[in-house]
């Protein structure tokens, strides 16, 4: 019976695709006047013809065109979401008065990497240095970080529990892996533009890209991580009775959180990237600055953005690291002594 | 009706189990089935009773079936067929929530590698069991502090598993099954683990324990003298079927097949073997007069703690019970009769 089913399928699928071909056939401007000219002349043979072509780009503007018309509302509410949350954090980080910016991400730094000195002070100073490489920086830092925050909070609040679903379901992973692999190997500018036509030029589908370039690590490794538990543990919670909301807050997600937070820093990294590629679509912040540079043929001004950057990158990525690294020496603190 | 009853439960390992019971059903062996259906056969029809207050020891080696039967008692993993009743309860018939229940008062479990939990505190560990059950945070530290006394960790209950030796934290292991004060305790190669010294420290605290607290214990593990000592019954499975079950005595005189013999071959039977197993009733002794050199014996002691006094001598022993008066007699012929024959 399993046999016949997987024929069926392949027949299928067969024979959708010689409906394609006749489909694509018909509806091309460019075919020869009657068929049975194809029979006569081979020349087709030897170049791509013009009438084989599938006419997808004609349906995917209608379908996205008809998305605009009945749906705008949805995304305009999305956008207008998006929108208020950013320009609320960009506007209390910029009206800040910078040293307090910079005390208050080095303070930040300090708890997380559990009261490093060392660490503290060299996220404060990649801090200042960002201001302080061109005062135009500061803000285009701050429009930078807050756009990244915002793909953050979203990367957390979905890709979090997607990994959770996924660790607890075979089923679901084996249906969510190829849509992960999908997003992170589709090049971040064919997103980019969709992007465009539901939200408009500006932060918000830089945002929505962001999102989908970064959240895949994230919800790879929290499901690796909550997999990674040792079994005799979560036996253990079993055995005891614990129901599942107990085994998952008390026991799973403590122990997988050292891996949930190589995914956060993994997706604040590639979100940073991603941010920087977005100022080809009009968000401004410190890519802005890079592109500016290039444009003018002002490698200073390019070279200085780019240090920006990475700094930027650097203070990001000690913050986060530092964190998973205490994380990860609370679980295991034996074998942080053996290094 | 026994604490525990398993009965003829067979569990296979695979895609379809349900398909291939009949055939592991009608006797195929595991091999067979293997190779023709790509199934493994964790156990085959395998029934135990295990009686209130007793400990009971499951053994066989690695691959036997014996930690899959375990788990099935509190249900980390389902039979393929069969049902279990543990106190009148059929746990097969449970919903989830009754079984959570089931876990949380009735059973508890030590495991092999411990099994703690690494993020947190001794204490945190200990309590764990009353933590799911939703008890207040001052009586579990109470409670958990007990446990903690009881199996002689006072003094480590703020560290991390992590902090401790292997010993310590299967202790650690012990006090959280014995926290939620169940009364069937299952032990899964507890102290296999263990390098020799710690593990026969453990076995006698667990004895120490047990002489107070009389659980219902099943004990897992592949080391034969591990389970003389510790076993009221000892349960041997092999290739997932159930070879022999019986006292510690009759495991070691009448090996049920050849399996069971290489097992008990090289057991050292003096600390095993009981006065009154081997002597001879004194209505059936027949050269009562003919030693004058005489010892009395208590029935409950161990042949290796008087075998110095006899052996290669004409001594006579008398076994006498709790009252003294002699139940029978032991010499030279009864030993060797019972230490060589194999």
């Amino acid at each position: 019976m399993k046999k016949n089913k997987k024929l069926y399928v392949n027949l299928g699928l067969l024979s959708f695709f010689i409906w394609l071909l006749i489909f694509s056939y018909n509806s091309s401007k460019r075919k020869p006047e009657h068929v049975s000219e194809l029979l006569n002349d081979f020349s087709w043979l030897r170049q791509w013809p013009k009438w084989l072509d599938l006419p997808l780009m004609k349906y995917i503007n209608i379908v996205f065109k008809k998305l605009n018309e009945t749906y705008g509302w949805i995304f305009e509410a999305i956008n207008n979401f998006l929108l208020w949350q950013l320009m609320t954090l960009k506007n209390f980080l910029i009206l800040a008065p910078w040293p307090i910016v910079v005390l208050g991400v080095a303070a930040i730094a300090y708890f997380a990497s559990g009261k490093k000195v060392g660490t503290t002070v060299f996220v404060g100073f990649c801090t200042f240095f960002i201001g302080f490489l061109h005062p135009v920086f500061w803000s285009k830092a701050i429009e930078t970080t807050s756009i990244m925050l915002i793909s953050i909070f979203l990367c957390i609040t979905f890709g979090i529990p997607v990994g959770i679903l996924m660790s607890r379901s075979e089923r679901i992973r084996d249906k969510i892996l190829p849509v992960l692999d999908l997003m992170q190997t589709i090049p971040a500018f064919v997103y980019l533009i969709p992007g465009i036509m539901l939200f408009g030029l500006g932060a918000v589908p830089a945002i929505i890209a962001t999102f989908i370039y970064a959240v895949p690590p994230l919800v790879r490794l929290t499901d690796l991580g909550i997999r990674l538990v040792d079994k005799e543990v979560t036996e253990a919670a079993d055995a005891f009775g614990a129901d599942q909301k107990q085994k998952l807050f008390g026991v799973q997600l403590p122990l997988a959180l050292p891996n949930i937070m190589q995914g956060i820093n993994q997706a604040t990294m590639m979100a940073l990237a991603m941010v920087v590629i977005a100022s080809m679509i009009g968000t401004r912040g410190l890519g802005d600055e890079v592109l500016l540079g290039l444009q003018q043929l002002n490698v200073g001004r390019a070279a200085e953005a780019g240090i920006a950057i990475v700094l930027l990158a650097i203070v990001l990525d000690r913050i986060t690291q530092s964190y998973g690294e205490r994380l990860q020496a609370r679980n295991m603190p034996i074998k942080k002594e053996k290094k | 009706m026994s604490k525990i009853e398993i009965n003829n439960i067979y569990k296979i390992f695979g895609n379809e189990p349900q398909s291939v019971l009949p055939m592991v059903q009608d006797g195929a062996t595991k091999e067979e089935v293997l190779e023709k259906t790509g199934h493994t056969v964790g156990l085959d029809n395998v029934s135990i009773k295990i009686e209130e207050g007793e400990t009971f020891v499951c053994m066989g080696l690695s691959g036997s079936g014996k930690s899959t039967l375990i788990r099935h008692i509190n249900r980390l993993i389902d039979p393929t067929s069969g049902d279990i009743q543990v106190d009148g309860l059929n746990v097969m018939n449970c919903n989830p929530k009754e079984l959570i229940d089931f876990r949380r008062h009735s059973i508890s479990m030590v495991f092999q590698r411990f099994g703690l939990f690494p993020h947190k505190t001794v204490m945190q560990n200990v309590g764990y069991g009353l933590e799911v059950q939703g008890i207040k945070k001052d009586e579990i530290n109470i409670r958990a502090m007990e446990k903690i006394e009881a199996v002689g960790l006072t003094g480590f209950e703020h560290q991390y598993p992590s902090q401790l030796s292997g010993g310590m934290q299967q202790r650690v292991g012990l006090a959280r099954a014995l926290a939620t004060d169940a009364d069937i305790m299952l032990m899964d190669e507890a102290f296999s683990a263990l390098d020799p010294l710690i593990r026969s420290d453990m076995q006698k605290q667990l004895m120490d324990l047990q002489a107070k607290l009389k659980k219902t214990i099943v004990f897992i593990t592949h080391d034969l003298d591990e389970s003389l000592k510790l076993g009221d019954h000892i349960a041997i499975l092999n290739a997932g079927k159930l070879v022999q079950v019986g006292t510690p005595v009759e495991i070691i005189m009448n090996p049920a097949d050849d399996y069971v013999k290489a097992f008990v071959k090289d057991v050292n039977r003096t600390k095993v073997i009981k006065a009154k197993v081997i002597m001879t009733p004194s209505n059936q002794f027949k050269d009562k007069d003919k030693s004058n050199n005489r010892i009395k014996i208590n029935e409950e002691q161990f042949l290796e703690e008087f075998l110095s006094k006899i052996v290669c001598s004409d001594t006579t022993v008398e076994v006498v019970d709790k009252k003294g008066d002699i139940k029978g007699y032991i010499t030279n012929k009864e030993l060797e009769t019972s230490l060589i024959k194999s």
